[in-house]
């Protein structure tokens, strides 16, 4: 599979990574060796086998419906950048 | 035949009611200080991880019971990447190619006519956090309160084809839902929410149309009206021959019209995963049993049982099923007194008028089913006339006495007695002879004035039946003195 340039910028768009035109040619062509590398799993016959979604063979793992204490207020402040007035302040989305 | 057929399919969100976060252990109360509700894996804080809040997988395969899906016995939780500020890992666990439920479906009644709606599935995710957008500075604030808050969402087939419909499907699956009592329904406050998505096509023709999607239907209202509008925004579109574009659309209540929001990003562009931090979630056959036996009677059971049991048409069955408290309480005064279109009837007028006048809803109804059963009781046994009654239903509800305590105390038992009732007619005719003289020239509608009389002098007491006939009779031929020994 050809990876394209554009393949490149719609990805950057969705991780919203910030590219420029200059840096994109060098992305692409080491990107597009990473997924070579992986893509050599496709070549591993894979007939009959359940995908496997975890790795540790286990299942169910539950918790009961309780509330516990919440974090207070300055610890949950303390992590970020910009919080005023109890809310997490962000540069203005709409 | 209509030129152009709409085809609708919607996607529900229902947040339940469990008490903690569906991941995390963190309150999932309504209404508190921003950012109050909240811990290290709602936060998104790194090392932590998240563990299924047992209730909602077992809320969830309720309604999947209930809406007759299949439970799956492998469902896997999955990352739903997109970037936004209320979304705190950068990732949604949800459900992606292994929903917990498929395959289902519930019938919906639209103009007395029943029609099946296939649901495609039903899965498990998590809410995200709320933003505020304030107008006066150039930032927008991050509450995380709801972030982590267990939803399921519905998947309908595309099998609507009208607003109306759209709207009906909605309604019965608040019904299951609050049934079940695993959501509150609340559309206003948002703890159910509903996207539609809505395309045109020629009468008769099998392809789709182009789908648009319309975000954020916060009301029963809301949902019928944008179809509407845009059931005939894309048929004016073909009408033309211009292009539909696929994209997301969101409701302007104000403006009565949809406003395009962004173009459609594709499913791919979510890059779904399963998730490695949650282990595959296995329902046995036992669990899924047990949750079955455990289902209450849903409300197309209550309908059809109300039909069958009580003889109730569609138009009561209906509203008395509306909601399960409704449904109980009528069930609980027609097992005290088995007079069950009497009852319906008070409950859906009287009960209901005075409710909605209050502002109340059932669950706050100040007149006990047992009450409403000894008033229609006493309509019954001819204690007290319907008229009277509606006196003693107005001081129940207000004071919330029984109705025969109220019937004493003021005196307000029907006078049955025909020699009393006599009496006061004999009295009337002898008072008003011009009136008379009128009635006996054939003017017969003049029988109201003598009524309207009788119950003036008896305060609205006296039995309307026995008034009628006895007034016709003492008023047909010249009035001798009453003297019952003499009959």
């Amino acid at each position: 599979m050809a990876l394209t340039e554009d393949d490149v910028r719609h990805v950057a768009k969705l991780s919203a990574l910030e590219c420029s035109d200059e840096e994109i040619p060098a992305l692409r062509a080491t990107l597009a060796e990473i997924l070579d590398y992986v893509h050599r799993l496709a070549s591993v016959n894979t007939e009959g086998i359940e995908p496997t979604s975890h790795v540790h063979g286990v299942v169910n793992a539950f918790r009961d419906d309780i509330i516990k204490d919440s974090l207070p207020l300055e610890e949950v402040a303390g992590n970020a950048p910009d919080f005023a007035a109890g809310s997490f302040r962000v540069p203005r989305i709409i | 035949m209509e030129k152009y057929e709409a085809v609708i399919g919607l996607e529900v969100h229902a947040q339940l009611l469990t008490d903690s976060k569906i991941f995390a252990t963190s309150s999932t109360a309504a209404g508190k200080e921003p950012n109050t509700l909240t811990d290290p894996v709602t936060l998104g804080l790194p090392g932590c991880l998240p563990v299924l809040n047992k209730r909602a997988v077992d809320f969830a395969i309720k309604l999947g019971l209930a809406t007759n899906c299949e439970i799956q016995r492998v469902s896997v939780f999955a990352r739903k990447h997109y970037f936004y500020p209320d979304l705190p890992k950068g990732y949604q666990i949800s459900q992606y190619d292994k929903p917990l439920c498929t395959r289902g479906g519930i019938d919906i009644r639209v103009g007395g006519q029943k029609k099946h709606i296939g649901i495609t599935r039903i899965h498990l995710e998590e809410d995200a956090g709320k933003n505020i957008h304030s107008d006066a500075a150039a930032v927008s604030l991050v509450d995380l309160n709801r972030a982590g808050v267990p939803l399921v969402e519905i998947v309908s087939e595309p099998d609507m084809r009208t607003a109306q419909e759209a709207g009906a499907y909605m309604r019965q699956l608040r019904q299951i839902l609050r049934y079940l009592g695993i959501c509150d329904g609340n559309m206003e406050e948002g703890s159910l929410r509903c996207d539609a998505n809505v395309s045109v096509r020629p009468a008769g023709e099998a392809k789709l149309g182009t789908k648009v999607e319309i975000k954020n239907l916060n009301s029963f209202r809301f949902v019928e009206k944008a179809l509407d509008y845009e059931i005939s925004r894309q048929t004016a579109l073909l009408d033309q021959a211009k292009e539909i574009v696929q994209e997301t659309r969101l409701w302007d209540d104000q403006k009565g019209a949809t406003r395009s929001m962004r173009s459609k990003e594709y499913a791919e562009d979510y890059r779904y995963f399963p998730d490695p931090d949650l282990l595959p979630l296995v329902v046995g056959h036992d669990w899924v049993e047990k949750t079955r036996e455990g289902l209450p009677e849903l409300p197309h059971q209550v309908f059809l049982r109300f039909k069958q049991m009580y003889g109730l048409d569609d138009y009561y069955a209906e509203l008395l099923t509306e909601e399960k408290i409704t449904a109980h309480y009528y069930d609980q005064a027609v097992a005290i007194h088995h007079s069950p279109a009497s009852i319906a009837n008070w409950i859906t007028t009287e009960l209901f008028g005075r409710l909605n006048k209050e502002g109340l809803d059932m669950s706050r109804c100040p007149v006990s089913p047992e009450n409403l059963a000894a008033l229609v009781t006493l309509i019954d046994e001819d204690v007290i006339s319907g008229k009277i009654a509606k006196t003693v239903f107005d001081e129940m509800f207000q004071t919330g006495a029984s109705p025969k305590a109220i019937v004493e105390a003021r005196k307000l038992k029907q006078i049955s007695d025909p020699a009393v009732i006599i009496e006061l007619i004999d009295e009337i005719i002898k008072n008003n002879p011009k009136q008379v003289e009128e009635y006996r020239q054939g003017k017969t509608k003049m029988l109201g004035f003598f009524v309207g009389q009788v119950m003036k002098e008896t305060e609205g007491k006296a039995n309307p039946a026995l008034v009628n006939s006895l007034l016709e009779e003492r008023l047909k031929g010249p009035v001798a003195k009453y003297s019952p020994c003499c009959e």
